[in-house]
């Protein structure tokens, strides 16, 4: 056999072009189909959309940088499921935008934060002051959550990209009903309500599963 | 899966297969021709690259990985719907982790179950399983030391806002609790100086050297007569009620703190305790066992 390899090693260009080809396997074997199994694009039935609030306060996490040292992931392993909850299924992160797995755990997972025995007044407590509630917590405090108001200047904007770019299913009705509520109730909201509301849903959607 | 996208997997994870095999072949020794040359015609600074074929140990862990790879395509998933022969999926797999560890551990809660929590207290094992379960379910609130923090009792003392028999212990933590204590500053006369003068009377009522200063000696005669309000649940006396959860006010235990400001922030605001009901997250075996490691600190502080 001759070596038309050594064509391959000294043209960079065919190289290239090789090399790519090759890379793409990987991604179309474990990535495309993904694109079309319902497993990962058909939420939850129990999931339900983030209201005004708690779209506010996730992305608040995202500003606070909480995804750093969170993840929101929950492994099928025991000790992690004896821990956190139910582990977690690509179902319930399908209107996630960008979702927020996180890579790194410095604090718990906060993926069934929701759903776990803690009042809403330990919440407020702990992003005041976390030593106050846990002595030997290495979590920074968050005190100026509770004074700045929440703004609510690009939730409308927000809410529609989810419902017309992303699917989300609100319909008109919830769009009203929420942006009522911004008008009405959460008027006054601090951004500790928004994040505190954002953390108390999440694993709302495999509470039944967990128990 | 669809029969496409499984075929679609298949397809590439052959091909990806057969053309490293292919490239192996391919490049696995040099032409005679190449061979034939001493050089590759580049030197540098007198030094020359000679051509030779690929090292036979780099071929061989080569040709290993293929084989490794129809291995584990043929024992494991990978291959679009072939399941492989093991069946192997990750569901199984942390189905079968929490099956053994069931079996494992089972019969000890079981066990455990079987024994009364004054006695099971004896067992420094189910003790200690007891504080892990603790230290995953309660010591956020109670903390890892169970002495509390302000508006979370502490556990490791005698003094029990709902009582601190094994039953009640359970019942706390199977079904939770809500304390509620309202405003009380307008049933008291609503004034900033009757909240104060209320305040310094409870103050008074585990600390009797306060009613030493006169001024606090008048306070607390004002403020006595409207104690009667607070009495329907802490007791004419102060000594509160385990059946509300109404904390003793006579003992050194405060639980949103022992300043005279705490204590007027208590009579204005009110309070709320909630402790969350565990029946949904904890089996009662469980609840058994922590119930008792919870009842061991208080006795361990017990001469």
């Amino acid at each position: 056999m001759s070596n038309a390899h050594e064509r391959v090693e000294k043209n960079v260009g065919l190289m290239i072009v090789l090399t790519l080809i090759a890379v793409s396997f990987g991604g179309l074997a474990e990535i495309v189909p993904l694109f079309w199994q319902k497993a990962t694009t058909e939420p939850l039935e129990t999931l339900r959309p983030y209201t005004a609030l708690e779209m506010e306060g996730r992305d608040i996490y995202i500003r606070e940088g909480c995804h750093v040292c969170h993840t929101q992931m929950v492994r099928p392993l025991r000790a992690e499921t004896e821990r956190y909850g139910a582990y977690s299924v690509a179902g319930e992160d399908v209107w996630e935008h960008p979702f927020l797995w996180g890579s790194k755990r410095t604090g718990p997972d906060l993926a069934r934060v929701g759903i776990r025995p803690i009042t809403e007044q330990w919440h407020r407590e702990h992003l005041r002051d976390p030593r106050q509630v846990v002595p030997e917590s290495n979590m920074p405090a968050y005190p100026w959550l509770q004074e700045n108001p929440l703004s609510w200047k690009h939730t409308e904007r927000k809410l529609r990209l989810f419902k017309d770019t992303f699917g989300v299913p609100y319909s008109e009705e919830d769009l009203n009903q929420q942006l009522a509520k911004i008008e009405g109730e959460w008027a006054d909201a601090t951004e500790e309500d928004a994040l505190v509301a954002y953390l108390l849903s999440l694993g709302q959607e495999r509470k039944e599963i967990t128990q | 899966m669809s029969d496409f996208w499984s075929w679609f997997i298949i397809v590439i994870v052959v091909f990806n297969l057969l053309g490293c095999a292919g490239l192996l072949l391919w490049n696995k020794s040099i032409s005679p021709e190449e061979a034939a040359k001493e050089t590759t015609g580049h030197t540098f600074d007198g030094i020359v690259e000679r051509n030779s074929p690929l090292p036979r140990w780099w071929l061989g862990l080569f040709i290993g990985t293929l084989i490794f790879a129809c291995v584990y395509l043929a024992l494991y998933p990978g291959l679009g719907k072939f399941e492989g022969v093991l069946g192997w999926t990750s569901t199984n797999q942390y189905e079968s982790e929490v099956s053994l560890m069931e079996r494992k551990t089972g019969p000890l809660f079981d066990q455990y179950a079987q024994v009364p929590i004054e006695e099971l207290i004896q067992y420094p094992e189910a003790l200690a399983v007891g504080g892990r379960l603790f230290s995953n379910n309660c010591a956020i609130c109670h903390g890892s030391d169970a002495r509390g923090a302000k508006g979370y009792p502490n556990l490791t003392d005698d003094d029990w806002l709902y009582g601190g028999e094994p039953a009640q212990i359970v019942t706390s933590i199977t079904a939770g609790r809500n304390g509620m204590m309202p405003p009380m500053a307008a049933a008291i006369g609503g004034t900033d100086e009757a909240i104060r003068d209320m305040a310094i009377y409870v103050q008074s009522l585990s600390r009797p050297e306060v009613a030493k200063d006169a001024d606090k000696a008048a306070a607390i005669e004002r403020a006595k007569p409207k104690f009667m309000v607070c009495a329907a649940c802490h007791g004419p006396d102060g000594s509160g009620n385990q059946m509300l959860g109404a904390p003793n006010l006579t003992d050194t235990v405060w639980l949103y703190g022992p300043r005279i400001e705490d204590i007027e922030q208590t009579i204005r605001e009110g309070r709320s305790g909630n402790m969350p009901a565990h029946e949904s997250l904890l089996s009662e075996e469980r609840i058994h066992v922590i119930a008792s490691y919870v009842y061991s600190l208080s006795r361990a502080a017990q001469p």
